[in-house]
């Protein structure tokens, strides 16, 4: 079980969600993936559509500043 | 069962087909099934020659063709300053870090979106299959696509 990054802080939508869907899409079932994304529109959506289309939110932390974690396991 | 949106892409304009392929993204990043149905001045956008080129079955068409241009060429609908205007907007969306047009189109493609092409569009411009990309599923008619969007929502731009 592998642990995966991805940083979306400096993109907008839709490519917030397109980014995170396309690596999920690469992962193996069960990897992990580890999101840093800003408030707003991508913290409150990307875990959202994650848990929607059957991936586990395992958490949200904040991070520093308007950086937040979201972690997704496959 | 599965959401899904449609959308009727009629207008050849870089920041019309901006947002055509924002909302297909981003409903297919999210889970939902996406349909694009290209036509008329919509089409510009499948080419698969993305500058400008004589596509088309007489003179007529393929003057047509050679002034719609693929989508390297398409115009905005506000401020184009004869082509001008979609450069500026290129270089502020990269600046910005927002995706571009092209990068939306490959977003697009990598996500699964179905794209067709209308056949009544293409005869009357003169394209035929082999001048779209190869990722255009079909080529359909209004009542094939009123079947393959029924039960979603369905936008015209």
């Amino acid at each position: 079980m592998a642990t995966h990054t991805l940083d979306i802080t400096k993109d907008h939508c839709p490519m917030t969600f397109v980014k995170t869907k396309l690596k999920l899409a690469q992962m193996a079932q069960g990897d992990v993936l580890e999101v840093l994304l800003t408030d707003g529109e991508p913290l409150n959506n990307v875990p959202r559509s994650a848990a929607e289309q059957g991936y586990k939110v395992l958490g949200v932390e904040h991070v520093e500043g308007d950086v937040h974690k979201v972690t997704i396991q496959k | 069962m599965q959401k899904k949106l449609s959308l009727i892409a009629f207008s050849g304009d870089f920041d019309k087909l901006t947002a055509v392929f924002t909302l297909a993204t981003g409903a297919a990043a999210v889970g939902y099934e996406v349909n694009i149905f290209f036509t008329f001045w919509g089409l510009d956008a499948i080419k698969q020659k993305r500058g400008r080129s004589f596509v088309g079955g007489n003179w007529l068409t393929r003057m047509f063709g050679f002034m719609m241009g693929g989508l390297s060429a398409a115009p905005n609908s506000r401020f184009n300053f004869c082509g001008l205007g979609p450069r500026i907007f290129r270089h502020l969306m990269r600046k910005t870090h927002v995706a571009t047009l092209e990068e939306l189109v490959d977003a697009a493609n990598a996500l699964g979106v179905n794209l067709y092409a209308c056949e009544m569009a293409m005869h009357v411009l003169g394209l035929e299959r082999k001048h779209f990309v190869h990722e255009v599923k079909d080529v359909l008619g209004v009542a094939t696509f009123l079947q393959i969007s029924e039960g979603g929502q369905t936008l015209f731009i």
